[in-house]
Formats: structure tokens, sequence, C-alpha cells
């Protein structure tokens, strides 16, 4: 009998066989911000896992009751670091439903626009850590230089690179800067490039397609069960966006395409967010096209704040305008559920009002809490490294996960 | 094309007087029912009116709202895509003692959702198997959204060792 | 002193806590802790526009015992900060801390039942960076801070 070691032994010595338990996060740089997952490995497999959240619930929905309305419009930017101005423009959104008014046509195509700037950095950014998860880092930095480029154009735009604070109740704070129209219009141009190099290095590589194909599948059910909304929901095969269904801020007048794919894997996740990229800067280019000339607040004086010059120059303006900061706008009482689709699936605000300054309830209708809530089921079978992998591209973002 | 208006006709009709009250503002229509009838409210919504989405489930405390007989609601955001349309049903609970059934089995998102709306609210789900906090701490004593928990009552978490390296019953 | 005659090879004099000082300061090895938008912002700073790398602080290790400069990035809640504490504590010394934003450093516009009113109530912080979040250019600026908190150390001091 030779030794069991030894290479021409035919003995196959039992593998302890216990399942192992580890622990990653909340502070694990896979996990993209404060996740935390408990899995129990048998070998690679993952053959138990659960999820905990709550490390970054920082109170919006108690915060937001104690304030007024148009002060929750930062906090409803830092809910989603990715792409803040669409969360403050859906803010407005629901707010605006629940006055029963709609802003100007200017602001609407400006709402569209940096919602779908927010967009695009959303999934640029997404991609691009994913990638990096995956070892291919090269993407990152081309990511996160257009990235940049965008970044400027908000600069030029509001002022701030990042939390932009630029919706407002009735409209946004400020018009478009002269010429801006047309820088944004270059760099839209440019996406095309930045993304034709990144999807070049990674689409049909084989190293990039064995990691991710058949990785992380969300079933058509399961996405139902889980109402996974977004670019995860489209990539399962639920052929559904917000934007085109129950359109709002003017999206019934761009042409655009809904990507949707059927494998609903790790893959498919990734190709959708590109694709809907390239959407994007249509939408973009097409509202650049289309913006009409004219204010961009209502006029309503219970709403909006008067212009400076009435404000320092007449009694009535300095009135009006004292009244709105201390005593805010007053929505009728009522409730009203306002949705639109964020970067990663439906962002719903569900607001109670009692009349008063402050709302009664808000509740946010996260997506990434519904997307990450099949994760635990999505990585069970499957190896440890792709769990990393399908964790990137469901792209949770703990600010709306935990809110 | 069926309607928020044609929907809640519909519920109304189909239940009669166990519809608490009906409520419509702005187009948006919705349903308080008694948490006895929620389990048959929302499968008739699923299966007969093609809800087939749970978009949302959210607790609301109404305390000193109005005189209304119930302190909670939970509310039910449904969405049907089939005939893209919207509407909420709103269980009324009386107190902290009225426990709602459960529905995560209709729907898994609702296992999360309703772990949130006991953190925060105190409301129980029956029949639900982990109910226990998931936004705050396990050493969290009260709910944080109650309107008569003060904003910036904090609580500390004492130990790291506790809450790191547990592990959770769910995973055995 | 005649010392050149005995050691044949060129030398430089210099006093020990300049040399270590000097070694510290142009190659910190920072542990990013993020947890909210700063961390977003603080992958600008990493990457190709801002590049902290010239100042040395590039290599980020996600260990923070092969760290010595600890990055806060982000509001950090009740249920996060024990876990601060011990990543904290698993950093070897030499170590310095930098908070990043207005969550971090004071728990920012969250004034509520479960943020912490300022990374200072659970570990040491040597530079507070304002900005919520903070612009990439502020947080190199911070680096740079530490750097001179480095070279007026002694580092005898650290044990």
């Amino acid at each position: 009998m030779s030794h069991p070691f030894s290479k021409s032994s035919t003995e196959v010595a039992p593998l302890h066989s216990d399942l192992l338990t580890i622990n990653i996060g909340p502070a694990h740089p896979a996990t993209h911000g404060t996740l935390r997952l408990q899995i129990q490995l048998d070998g690679e497999t993952v053959a138990n896992a659960a999820a905990e959240i709550g490390y970054l619930h920082r109170g919006f929905e108690k915060q937001a009751e104690a304030c007024q309305y148009q002060l929750v419009i930062p906090y409803a930017e830092r809910l989603n670091y990715m792409g803040p101005v669409h969360n403050s423009n859906a803010w407005c959104h629901a707010c605006e439903g629940l006055l029963g008014i709609e802003p100007p046509a200017r602001a609407q195509s400006l709402r569209v626009i940096t919602s779908e700037m927010a967009r695009i950095i959303d999934h640029a950014v997404c991609i691009g850590t994913n990638l990096v998860d995956m070892g291919a880092l090269t993407n990152f930095w081309y990511m996160y230089n257009y990235r940049e480029k965008i970044y400027d154009l908000m600069e030029e735009l509001t002022g701030a690179r990042m939390m932009v604070n630029y919706a407002r109740i009735g409209g946004v704070c400020l018009d478009a800067p002269e010429g801006w129209l047309e820088s944004a219009r270059r760099v839209m141009a440019d996406l095309a490039e930045v993304l034709g190099e990144v999807q070049g290095l990674v689409s049909r590589n084989r190293i990039f397609m064995d990691r991710t194909q058949g990785v992380g599948v969300i079933t058509r059910e399961l996405a139902i069960s889980h109402s996974v909304t977004g670019p995860c929901g489209r990539a399962a095969g639920v052929n559904w966006d917000l934007r085109k269904a129950q359109p709002y801020w003017g999206y019934e007048k761009y042409a655009f395409d809904v990507p949707v794919e059927t494998t609903g894997d790790t893959y498919a996740r990734t190709m959708v967010r590109f694709r809907e990229m390239e959407e994007s800067r249509k939408i973009i280019l097409q509202a650049i096209d289309a913006i009409k000339d004219g204010p961009v607040m209502v006029s309503d004086h219970l709403v909006a704040l008067p212009p400076k010059d009435k404000v320092y120059n007449t009694m009535e303006g300095l009135i009006n305008h004292f009244k709105l900061v201390m005593h805010g706008i007053r929505p009728p009482r009522g409730e009203f559920y306002s949705a639109t689709e964020g970067g990663n699936g439906e962002l719903g605000y569900y607001i109670v009002s009692d009349g008063g300054p402050a709302a009664w309830r808000v509740r946010i209708r996260p997506p990434c809490f519904a997307n990450y809530s099949v994760f635990p089921k999505i990585i069970t079978g499957q190896l440890v490294a792709d769990a990393v992998a399908a964790l990137g591209s469901i792209n949770v973002i703990a600010g709306e996960l935990d809110r | 094309m069926m309607t928020e208006a044609d929907v809640a006709a519909r519920v109304q009709e189909h239940f009669g007087a166990r519809v608490l009250e009906a409520y419509s503002f702005r187009g948006q229509h919705a349903v308080t029912i008694a948490p006895k009838d929620l389990r048959e409210v929302l499968i008739f919504l699923r299966d007969v009116l093609k809800f087939e989405w749970l978009a949302d489930l959210a607790g609301v405390d109404y305390l000193g709202f109005d005189d209304r007989e119930w302190r909670f609601e939970v509310v039910y955001a449904m969405l049907s895509m089939e005939n893209n349309v919207r509407f909420r049903v709103k269980v009324a609970v009386t107190d902290d003692s009225v426990s709602v059934p459960s529905v995560w089995d209709l729907w898994a998102i609702a296992n999360w959702e309703e772990r949130e709306v006991w953190d925060m609210y105190g409301v129980r789900f029956d029949n639900h198997p982990n109910l226990r906090r998931i936004l705050c701490h396990d050493e969290f004593v009260g709910h944080a959204l109650r309107k008569d928990y003060p904003i910036n009552r904090r609580q500390k978490l004492s130990a790291p060792s506790e809450s790191i390296l547990c592990v959770r019953s769910e995973l055995a | 002193m005649g010392l050149e005659s005995h050691v044949s090879q060129p030398f430089l004099a210099t006093r020990l806590d300049e040399v270590i000082n000097w070694g510290r300061k142009y190659s910190l090895w920072p542990m990013p802790f993020g947890t909210a938008c700063c961390a977003i912002e603080f992958m600008g700073v990493v990457s190709s526009r801002f590049d902290v790398s010239r100042f040395g602080a590039e290599l980020v290790r996600f260990s923070p015992r092969q760290a010595d400069l600890l990055l806060v990035m982000g509001t950090i809640t009740q249920k996060q900060a024990p876990v601060l504490k011990q990543i904290y504590d698993q950093m070897p010394d030499p170590k310095w801390v930098l908070s990043m934003g207005a969550c971090a450093s004071s728990g920012g516009f969250y004034d509520n039942y479960t943020t912490v009113q300022g990374i200072d109530e659970i570990i040491p912080v040597d530079v507070y960076v304002a900005g919520c979040p903070p612009r990439p250019e502020n947080v190199i600026g911070a680096v740079v801070k530490i750097m001179e908190k480095i070279d007026r150390e002694k580092a005898a001091n650290w044990r």
C-alpha cells in the first residue's frame, strides 16, 4: 500500500465536510459600502447565505418628517450617491404631485437632462467598480475619467460636483448658463468613445464572459416576487420602464429603446447597463434639441420663492420670501405615491400630508432594497468569488438600501 | 384599460362592507381594510385583477393625526404591469397588540419589508419566519418612526464583538 | 570631527526622527473606511484626474493591519460605530485618522436617533475635512496636512 499523498496512490482521503461560516463586511472592499453577508461555504460553493443591512441607516424618513418639504431635497439627494440629481428631482416630482402643480417645460427638460446624466454616472460607476472586483482595473479609469466630465458639467450648471441640490419644488433653481447645453452636447458625443473602449475590452472578453455568464441568475419569477425593477429586472426579462409606461417630465416625447435581456445573469445586467447609457445619451441629445425657452420655476407664489430683485425692492416680495421660508410650502391634506425610474429601478415616494409645512410621513420606496433582498438567494449554490461579481452588478447603494 | 377608480370599484363591489374606508386623492385610489381580510384582498388583486407586483410596503403612525379609530396603517402599494395601473391597500391596525398576517409567502420582498415595519413601528406580523430588527441594531429599545419616539434619542450599541461575530439564526 | 577619514563611503548625517518621518509621510498607506457619499468622491480622489498617488498615498489597503492612515468617509451610524472602533484598534501604530466630510466629522445634517455625531466620539481624529462631500482637492489638502503633522512628530512617541 502506497502513501496516500503519493501520485500512485488510488486512495482518496475523505474530506472534512463541515460547512465553514464566514463573514463578509460590513467593511469589506467588495461590498461597495456597508453591506454585510454571512455565508456558509461547502468548499468554495455557497451553501447558505444571509444578508444583514442597516449599517447606513441614517434616519431619512424620520428626518424628513421633521423638516419642511423643500428642506428634504438635500436629504433625498444623499440617498443615492451614485446619481444624486435624480433623487432630488424625483422628490420634487412627488411633492408637485401632492400639490397638483407641474413645472414649466424648460424645467422639465432640464430635469430630464440632469436625471439622465445621473443615470449615466450611476451605470459608469457601477460597471467600473464591478469590473475592478473582477480584476479589470482599466475600465475603472476610463469610466471615472468620463464621470469627471459630467461632474464638470454639473459644476458649471449648479456650482457643486456631486450633491448639487439643483431641483426645487415647482422647477429647478437655476437656468442653464450660456453655452452649457452645447458643452453638454459635446460631452455626450464623447460617451460613445468611452463606451466603445470599455465595451471593446469586456463584452466579448472570454474571461469576463466566463466570470459573468450564468452567474447570479435572477429569474423573471424571482424578480416579480422580490419586486426587482430597473436594469436588474430588465436583464431578467421584465420589460418595464416607468419612463415609457408612466411617462413624466415629457419622456413620451423622446424616442428611446428599453433594453431587455432574458438570461438575468451578471453578464445580462452589465450589458443592459451599457445599452441604457447609450439610450440616456440619445434622450439627452433629444432633450437639448427640443428644449424651449421660458421660465424654470412655476410662478405660484405659494410654492416658488420670488425673484431676488423683488425681495430686495418690494415689500410684497420680501413678505412672500419670508412667509415661504419660515412657514414652508403647505400641500393639502392627503396622501400621494409617486414613482420615477431611478438608476436602479422604481424610485417611489409615498407622502402623507397633514396640511402642514412638513410631511406627516415620508416613505421612500428604494429600488436597492428590493434588488438586494434577492441577493442571498441568487448566490446560493454559486462560487464565493462569483458572489462578488454578482453583487457588483446589482449595484446596491447602501444609502438607499438603509436610508 | 383599467383605471385606479375601476380597481377601487371592483374591490368595493367584491368585498362590500369589509372595505372600511375608500380613499381617493388626485386620481390615486386606496382602500382600508381590517387585518383579517388582508390576504384575501391581496390574493384577489393578484389573481383576478392582475396585480402581480407588491411595489412597496410601508407603515404609517397616525397618532394625533385625526380622529380615526386606529393608530397604525400598513400600506401595500400594488402595481399591475399588465394593466399599467397602481392601487394601494391599507390595513388598519388599532395598536401594537393587533398583528397583521404576513404575506412573505406571496411576495418574497415582504419578508424584509415587514421586518422594517416591525423595526420602525412595532407592528407584528403573524407567521413571519424571521421577525427581528432589520435597520436598527439589536439592542435598540422602542420603535424609531413612531410619533412618540423623539428624533434624537440615541441608543448606543455597546460591544463590537457581539454584533459582529454572532451567527444569525436564519443561517443555521 | 575627522569622521570622514574613517569611512570610505560618502554619507549624510541627519536626525533619526527626520529620516523616519520622511519615510512615513511619503508612503502613507490609507485604509478607506467608506460608508456613504464621501467614499464615491474618494474614488474620484484616487482616479486619474486628481490622483492622490502624486502624494505617495495611492496604495489603498483594505486591511487595517496593513495601513497607517484611516480615512473615514461617510456617515457613521450607531450600528456601524463598533465596527469602526474595531478597525481602528486593529491598525498598527503609528496611525493617523482623516475624517472626511461633514457626517464623519460632526454627524452632518443627520441629527437623529441613529447617527453618531462625529467619529471623535469613538476614535481620535487628526484632520477634519469640511464639505458634503468635500472636493477632491480638499481631501488631497488634508492628506498634505497629515504629512505636515507627521513631520512635526517625534518618532519615539509611537510605540
